[in-house]
């Protein structure tokens, strides 16, 4: 606990965790920091603190996923808090209930936290203006996943040392994904340089002004980078044809041990997953236990939570 | 009714080319008798009754081409009454309510119910449009000439866009033949499909799918080519970007002829102001870039913009408070068409007599009524307004019935005092 409390030398007074973008650089920092001393924790036979004992949090799910909720779930629980998971996939909102309306009777029930996650960028901002407790975004349409990018930078701190100077190459359906705007934001706060690769189609419109070099030649965006983040292909987000086929994607876009070998001899790849093998990576590259860090991510993954929990969790 | 003098005031008539110190009569059957600076004290009986407009300015009551009221359906939203309520607080004194109701205005029997609620429910002038197709679905068109004989101005599907090329050009060529006024929302569904705002860096950092402005250009493209087959009265209900006016100039240049609209809110907003998902600026067309926002302003002060809308859609607080996807979209902005276009005035972008006719005279040409000018003869349908009063936007002030304005606490320049209309006094 003591090394904790010396840690605290930022004071983090908001109470929200909306995205990455209306994060600073010291919350950043402080965020990593606290998370890395969860990082041993998760590993001790003894995984129970009591930081948020009392405290009640709610998953609020409206879209379906698997790693991100229980990683919250287990980053709830092991901080002391009750942990409560909703998935309104075929709840109220089928009988018509508002996002506000859901928000509100949650509200009165006194919950501490909403981690929530759903399908249409900005509900969580829009949440966090009608509720007391506190807000983290677990993913908002195709805006922000913060904790999945403060998962990767806390993955590379752990591999590498630093974000600062490494370029970073973040690859696949950039137009559709959360994970690759916030990490834009993140790996740009934290100084590395970043590559987008992607066919024209799947790239967002200016994405360069967020700060990013774009590459539609995989061969050249990978270039001499550090971590190669490969994105999921999002067909469910996809309407009509971005793509000519699965095979072809494959072909230019998957990574394989040939396009790797033009990135840097120890560069790491990750994924945030689910990953589809054979259609954006190797498999045996996924598996490569020298060069994936996917597993890593998972881990760190609850370490993060559990320090934006702790962080954001609103003081009474 | 009693005549009525109105003097000392600044008068400012487009369509007469006047802007002057002077009076107006109004005749005992509501007309106007009488404008100009003969019209002086000195010059009018003594016994008369005066009323001293102290130098403000006078000009028509202003003619709004793209309304949406409530009525039938969606009561709940905005209705004839409120709709008049706050037009006239606006210096509004016709309106062109759009056919987009539940159910669609896309017979003679749903005209002639608008006609007998408008009638008794409003004081302002309220022409229907009918819809280009039948219930608005862009397939089988409406009867153009039935409707016409019922006094139908002018044909639009509203909010939404004839898409297919073939109805489109039979739409045109019908039109030709009866005269009648054709006025599309130019937007491809196919392009804007699910989009939300402006394509571009904004949509990407809010994560919200974008609205390219090919899908306005591709339209306006598409129709103007069709104009050069069938001769038909065809305008552009409202453009967005600078693109789609490069195409417009270059068609006037061509000798094309047809006319444009612009809605304030794409002269007064732009992309930026959505800022945290305000919900209240989800319109469409959507806003824009600063610099489609500026070509838009040109495009007014050059004359290739020919008129300057309200596109007041009323929706009621539920509907907007929702996440940014599922939001319903539009502004209620009828009350402040005529403060938000002097701001255009005040900040030196346009002329005052430009704009003025972009809200009078040029509409009213446009759906050929005899409103929008100081004719003798006209009926005096009037507006009276300190150009310079300052004053704040107050959502919970609002005549209308939602109070969804995208500008709330702004502050504006220029208030109406006085609405006139068929010589009543309807507001102030």
């Amino acid at each position: 606990m003591a090394i904790i409390k010396k840690l605290k030398a930022v004071k983090i007074d908001q109470n929200h965790l909306l995205g990455i973008q209306e994060l600073s650089f010291p919350q950043i920092t402080e965020i990593l920091k606290q998370a890395k001393t969860f990082i041993t924790l998760n590993k001790s036979s003894s995984k129970k603190m009591d930081i948020l004992r009392g405290k009640t949090q709610i998953n609020l799910f409206f879209e379906p996923s698997t790693r991100t909720q229980s990683s919250f779930e287990l980053a709830g629980k092991r901080l002391g808090a009750d942990v409560m998971s909703m998935n309104i996939v075929n709840s109220a909102i089928k009988k018509g209930e508002t996002l506000i309306d859901t928000a509100m009777t949650l509200n009165a029930m006194h919950p501490d936290i909403i981690v929530m996650r759903h399908q249409d960028s900005g509900a969580p901002n829009l949440l966090s203006q009608k509720v007391n407790c506190s807000v983290i975004n677990a993913g908002d349409g195709r805006r922000e996943h913060p904790t999945q990018a403060l998962l990767d930078a806390l993955t590379i701190i752990n591999r590498k040392g630093k974000v600062e100077g490494l370029k970073v190459a973040i690859c696949g359906d950039i137009l559709h994904s959360r994970v690759a705007r916030s990490n834009i934001y993140l790996m740009n706060m934290l100084g590395a340089e970043i590559n987008v690769v992607a066919p024209k189609t799947l790239l967002p419109h200016s994405i360069e002004k967020l700060g990013v070099k774009s590459f539609t030649d995989m061969k050249k965006g990978l270039d001499n980078c550090d971590i190669v983040m490969m994105l999921r292909l999002q067909n469910e987000r996809m309407q009509g044809s971005f793509l000519p086929s699965a095979r072809e994607y494959y072909e230019f876009y998957g990574l394989t041990p040939d396009k790797l070998k033009l990135a840097n001899k120890d560069a790491l790849i990750m994924h945030p997953g689910p990953m589809n093998r054979g259609v954006e990576i190797d498999t045996n590259l996924a598996d490569d236990i020298n060069r994936s860090v996917i597993r890593e991510q998972v881990e760190l993954g609850v370490a993060i939570r559990m320090a934006c929990l702790k962080i954001f969790c609103k003081k009474s | 009714m009693k005549e009525k003098y109105l003097v000392n005031a600044r008068i400012i008539d487009p369509k007469n080319d006047l802007d002057e110190i002077g009076g107006l009569i109004i005749d005992s059957n509501g007309l106007i008798k009488a404008v100009g600076k003969k019209v002086a004290n000195g010059n009018l009986p003594s016994s008369v009754e005066k009323i001293d407009l102290k130098k403000q300015i006078l000009i028509p009551g202003l003619v709004d081409m793209r309304v949406f009221v409530g009525e039938p359906g969606f009561e709940y939203k905005e209705n004839f009454r409120t709709l008049s309520n706050a037009a006239v607080s606006g210096g509004v004194t016709s309106v062109v309510s759009m056919p987009n109701t539940y159910p669609v205005i896309d017979n003679v029997s749903m005209v002639d119910f608008l006609k007998r609620r408008g009638r008794d429910k409003s004081k302002i002038n309220i022409f229907p449009a009918a819809s280009l197709t039948k219930n608005v679905d862009g397939k089988q068109m409406t009867e153009f000439g039935l409707l016409k004989r019922k006094g139908i101005i002018a044909f639009t599907d509203g909010i939404k866009t004839v898409q297919d090329p073939e109805v489109m050009s039979r739409i045109m060529n019908f039109a030709s033949q009866s005269n009648s006024l054709i006025m599309q929302h130019a937007e491809d569904n196919i392009l804007s499909r699910n989009g939300l705002i402006n394509e571009g860096e904004i949509s990407t950092r809010l994560g919200l799918k974008g609205i390219p402005f090919l899908a306005e250009k591709i339209i306006v493209e598409r129709d103007l080519s069709f104009l050069e087959e069938y001769f038909c009265r065809y305008h552009i209900s409202q453009i967005s970007s600078e693109k789609t006016l490069a195409v417009i100039q270059k068609a006037k240049k061509d000798g094309k002829n047809f006319t444009t609209g612009v809605s304030i809110n794409n002269l007064s907003l732009n992309e930026n102001d959505i800022g945290d998902f305000k919900t209240f600026l989800k319109l469409s067309p959507p806003l824009r870039t600063e610099n489609d926002r500026k070509a838009l302003v040109e495009g007014v002060n050059s004359g290739l913009i020919d008129v300057i809308v309200s596109d007041h859609k009323p929706q009621d607080e539920e509907s907007k408070r929702l996440t940014f996807a599922q939001a319903a979209t539009g502004a209620s902005g009828i009350e402040t068409l005529l403060p938000l276009t002097l701001e255009l005035f005040h900040n030196k972008s346009i002329k005052l007599k430009k704009l003025i006719s972009a809200i009078t005279f040029n509409p009213s040409k446009i759906l050929g009524l005899n409103k929008g000018s100081l004719d003798i003869g006209n009926d005096a349908d009037l507006c009276v307004f300190d150009i310079n009063k300052p004053w704040v936007v107050d959502k919970s002030k609002l005549k209308s019935k939602s109070k969804n304005t995208p500008i709330e606490n702004r502050k504006l320049q220029g208030q109406v005092l006085k609405t006139f209309i068929k010589g009543e006094i309807a507001y102030g």
